[in-house]
């Protein structure tokens, strides 16, 4: 690999043995224990593990932001080997954004929106280097070169709401690298931005470290994008520090019960729900003042014997230079594991019971909202009404029992056409067709018969829930509203469709503040099919929830539509998931579908340019796999006023293969390209040239 | 597959502990504390004077103007009256009952600031889950309307209020509900406005739920925690207008003593005797800086367990 770690570069960060204690009304808990690591020069560090698990705080403790009631309760953390803690708080303001700096999340946050951009980035050299305002300024614009921020001078005077999401995480970057930090301290700095934007936020992360020699400190919870970015990792779990490794290894030979289980809970990109089984870790996290005495892990694993409850693990160096806080590491071999009874293969064999009935079918669909101006013509009613075209002519068709996934950056439009098919909003123009029932109008048109068919299981699991009512009183309410249960038979019902959902009767009481979010959604779900749908909208429905949830979830969902025959329209932006989850895929941009067919089509050549462009991106969780380098430029245009022609011949990379620079692209709308199995590719590439292009991921073992 | 684990031990509280379990974030709050000890106060002299005040409260039967002394805690007022009983048999009409009109001595219990407060939150509820739930026309028509009644001064709708309707008891509450619901309304559809975009509102209506339904049942008793908050503040407000009515003297109509009128009465020999001005006075503010005061500390608390 290109990345080895020179074991001669001096070390940045060395954190021994820390422990990050909060105190809390009546004592303490310890958020973060036993941790220790080294950064190098060059090197990128990633902490992985799910939510929950101190990755975060253990990047506030480095700097010592850990607010009023938390503190550094053992250890020692050196940076450039000077001891970082008990330093008093103007020392350590002094090395934050000199020495080290940090890239958060949300970058929309992380921006003073009454600034210009030029005022902040320039701030940060005239403060802790004391340079004029010229001079800083030549530097700022120079560093958003650097970051391909496009004209960057002109970027300099804008503020942060009027560029886009990425380029506000390139200033955000940017800003940080101003100093020529030697540590950099990234919390999830991709999450929040869309897979495409992604990947070239994590190209420019690779590239910088390499010419900048900076250490990296990378925090995520997604394993692919760890297999991108970092050369090494240290998985976290409970607070503790499980395992550390080289990234190779990591993937290669987990060592750690936890780390195998994390990675057997993602689905692989190309895998299907017919040949493979998502295995979830059972279980969840221990809060932190309720931990186990012995192995933090031994709630949750297979490998348990009566060592680990007694007695906690220490990280020791195994043969090949993994640390790992195990007993038994040895001894487990992953290849060896059997998934446990409860685990069973959920596939369907719904594929083979042939040709099944059309329950839903949208022909042309439209969704415009109007747009209010607020010029005193428009005020007046005598402007132009101009239209955001949310959804435009969709068309598709669901066969019973089967799953349509919906794919697509955010702003697409996908939540938009689930809203109208349900009729939380009602459509613009074109048809479609419930089991024959006329569909485009709003609830308000529809007979309690219909609104009964259509269910939707929604994304946030904080607030799917009502949270006044006990889990009960909110699965009963559809059967009560519909009249599907008889009255005295309604708790029988419910506790049955607990049971399904793996919950069981002791959650009828329950409120929903004492759910976890994998509980709440598993609710939201059984919410759903309690009117016995035929058609129920998923929209996002595992995006925020931890990786082994969101395995558990998708499992249960699978079962639940084998056993209840029901319908699925899923929406999600992951593309591992959908691919595993549905039977039909629709790729959409800026409101367009741009791509439908069968699940395994889509994912193989011929693709849709854009398509090609959604799967390059997409962070594998393997860092051998090979996968073809296809970033889009620019951002998504609005929705106002889409391009001409095909709305994606902006950014499309493709574009050039067709004769005069895909003059054609710009003028006219393209043609759909029946393939076969009902695959459609809606493009002015010709066939056979789409045909040609290679699969974006070759793994080598495949 | 993993069987979610339950969050808590099967064991669970009885009722009496959940109430306790409530009820003890008062005590938290060392503010919310003194408030409530503030409140208890008069609410428990109150229940006291029904059965039993030291002397006849509105009888003449001591020498006029006295200061406070052995026999008249409190002193006396201008007509020889013991004050102390009248402020006992005051609290009565602000908390603990309600005379309807008529000829007998027929009332209901609860105050007439208690009546008040809960019409204006009936009414602002009402106006304001309308508003903000359905949005629109409904939201422009309903808040134009109340913000005209908001740009009156308060002391000239209770004067419209009562020149329209006479003196009484029920005219003051509903003086109090007019003047009180536009604020409730507002309160209410501000928090309408946040609730009605989580995705559980999505899943009541598509499961075609009536508005009425959604706005009392799936919105109401998530907005409850800065309803309770306000009306405890809102109490104190009406407290406070019934003073005013009083000074003015077209508060509650006699005999029952009015402290507000009490002032107003005392007013008029200020220079002979001030302690006949002081004590409703204090019982006035004291009363209501108790409730703003448990008002305030149970908004910190409950913000506090919002999670």
């Amino acid at each position: 690999m290109e990345w080895q770690v020179d074991d001669k570069k001096a070390s940045v960060l060395k954190v021994e043995d820390v422990a990050v204690a909060y105190k809390i009304r009546g004592g303490e808990i310890e958020a973060v224990q036993n941790v220790s690591f080294e950064i190098r020069r060059g090197e990128s560090f990633g902490i992985v593990g799910e939510s929950g698990c101190g990755k975060s705080t253990m990047a506030w403790a480095i700097v010592n932001f850990l607010g009023s009631n938390g503190y550094i309760k053992r250890g020692s953390i050196k940076f450039q080997g000077q001891e970082l803690v008990g330093k008093s708080g103007e020392e350590l303001r002094k090395l934050r954004g000199d020495q080290i700096a940090m890239v958060f999340q949300d970058p929309m946050q992380a921006l003073n929106p009454s600034m210009t951009l030029g005022d902040q980035m320039k701030e940060v050299l005239t403060v802790h280097r004391g340079i004029g305002d010229k001079e800083a300024a030549k530097r700022c614009i120079e560093m958003l070169e650097r970051v391909y921020m496009p004209d960057a001078a002109n970027v300099m005077r804008r503020y942060p709401h009027q560029i886009s999401g990425g380029q506000q995480q390139r200033v955000v970057i940017a800003m940080a690298l101003l100093n020529n930090p030697a540590l950099l301290i990234m919390d999830e700095p991709t999450t929040a931005l869309d897979v495409t934007v992604e990947a070239a936020v994590l190209d420019l992360i690779a590239e910088l470290r390499r010419d900048f020699d900076t250490a990296i400190m990378y925090i995520t919870h997604n394993l692919g994008v760890v297999a991108r970015v970092c050369t090494r990792v240290g998985v976290m779990y409970a607070g503790e520090m499980v395992e550390r490794a080289e990234i190779q290894q990591l993937f290669e030979e987990p060592q750690h019960p936890y780390t195998q289980g994390l990675i057997r809970c993602v689905p692989k990109l190309g895998a299907d729900k017919a040949d493979s089984v998502l295995y979830p870790i059972r279980g969840r996290v221990p809060p932190p003042n309720n931990r186990p005495v012995g192995c933090m892990y031994t709630p949750r694993c297979d490998y348990a014997r009566d060592r680990c409850f007694d007695e906690r693990p220490q990280l020791r160096i195994m043969g090949n230079g993994t640390a790992v806080r195990c007993h038994f590491a040895e001894e487990i071999d992953p290849s060896q594991w059997i998934p446990s009874e409860e685990i069973k293969p959920a596939h369907t064999n719904i594929a083979a019971n042939g040709e099944a009935e059309t329950l839903i079918e949208v022909h042309n669909l439209k969704k415009y909202y109007e747009v209010k101006g607020s010029s005193l013509k428009d005020v007046l009613g005598l402007g132009e009404t101009r239209y955001v075209k949310a959804v435009e002519n969709a068309s598709f068709a669901v066969k019973k029992g089967k799953t349509l996934g919906v794919v697509g950056e955010s702003g697409c439009g996908k939540s938009t056409l689930i809203k109208t098919l349900i009729g939380l909003e009602d459509s613009t123009s074109g048809e479609a067709k419930f089991m024959g029932f006329d569909i485009t109008g709003d609830l308000n048109s529809r007979n309690e018969k219909l609104i009964q068919e259509l269910q939707m299981v929604f994304q946030n699991p904080d607030s799917t829930m009502n949270p006044s009512y006990t889990v009960g009183q909110q699965i009963g309410r559809p059967m009560e509203r519909f009249g599907t249960v008889p009255k005295n038979q309604i708790r029988g019902e419910v506790i049955k469709l607990l049971e399904a959902m793996r919950l069981g009767e002791n959650y009828y009481n329950r409120l929903p503040r004492q759910l976890s979010g994998g509980e709440k959604q598993r609710v939201g779900i059984a919410r759903a099919l309690a009117s016995r749908p035929d058609l129920v909208l998923c929209d996002e429905p595992v995006s925020a929830l931890d990786v082994s949830v969101q395995a558990a979830l998708l499992n249960l969902l699978l079962e639940v539509q084998q056993e209840y025959k029901t319908t699925m329209i899923f929406i999600a932006h992951d593309l591992s998931v959908v691919r595993f989850f549905s039977d039909d895929v629709a790729v959409m941009y800026l409101g367009q579908i741009m791509e439908i067919g069968p699940a395994e089509a889509i994912y193989a050549p011929p693709y849709h340019p854009y398509t090609e462009a959604l799967l390059s991106a997409v962070p594998i969780p393997d860092p051998t796999a090979k996968q073809k380098h296809i970033r889009l430029d620019g951002s998504v245009p609005s929705a106002i006023s889409p391009p001409s022609g095909c709305r994606f011949h902006t950014r499309c990379p493709r574009r050039e293969m067709l004769p005069d620079g895909g003059k054609v692209c710009a003028e006219e709308i393209p043609p759909w390209r029946e393939l076969e199995n009902g695959h459609r590719i809606f493009c002015h590439i010709p066939e056979e040239t789409l045909r040609a292009f290679d699969p974006v991921i070759s793994t080598e073992t495949s | 597959m993993a069987v979610a684990q339950p969050t808590q031990k099967a064991e669970r509280p009885s009722r009496w502990q959940k109430i306790w379990q409530s009820i003890s974030i008062i005590f938290e709050s060392r503010v919310a504390t003194i408030g409530l000890l503030m409140v208890s106060f008069w609410v428990l002299l109150g229940f006291l004077s029904l059965f039993w005040t030291p002397y006849e409260p509105n009888s003449s039967d001591f020498i006029q103007n006295l200061p406070p002394n052995s026999v008249n805690w409190l002193g006396t007022d201008h007509l020889g009256r013991d004050i102390l009983s009248r402020l006992m048999q005051g609290t009565q009409v602000i908390l603990l009952k309600t005379r309807l009109p008529g000829d007998g001595d027929v009332a209901i219990p609860g105050g007439v600031a208690i009546w008040g407060v809960l019409g204006s939150l009936l009414l602002g509820s009402v106006l304001g889950l309308n508003a903000g739930y359905r949005g629109g026309w409904w939201d422009q028509i309903i808040m134009q309307v109340l913000d005209a009644l908001i740009a009156f001064p308060v002391i000239v709708l209770y004067l419209v209020v009562i020149a329209a309707l006479g003196q009484g008891d029920l005219v003051v509450i509903l003086a109090i509900t007019i003047t009180g619901a536009p604020g409730v309304a507002r309160l209410v559809r501000s928090l309408a406005l946040d609730i009605k975009t989580r995705d559980y509102i999505r899943a009541a209506e598509t499961r075609g739920e009536s508005v009425w339904f959604i706005m009392f049942r799936e919105i109401l008793p998530n907005a409850r925690g800065p309803i309770l908050v306000d009306a405890m503040l809102r109490v104190g407000y009406a407290i406070f207008a019934i003073g005013t009515l009083g000074f003015l003297g077209l508060g509650l109509p006699p005999p029952d003593p009015d402290w507000g009128n009490m002032v107003n009465e005392a007013r008029k020999s200020i220079f002979s005797n001030q302690w006949a001005v002081l004590w409703p006075a204090l019982a006035i503010a004291s009363l209501v800086v108790g409730l703003n005061l448990f008002a305030d500390g149970l908004r910190e608390e409950l913000t506090r367990y919002q999670k």
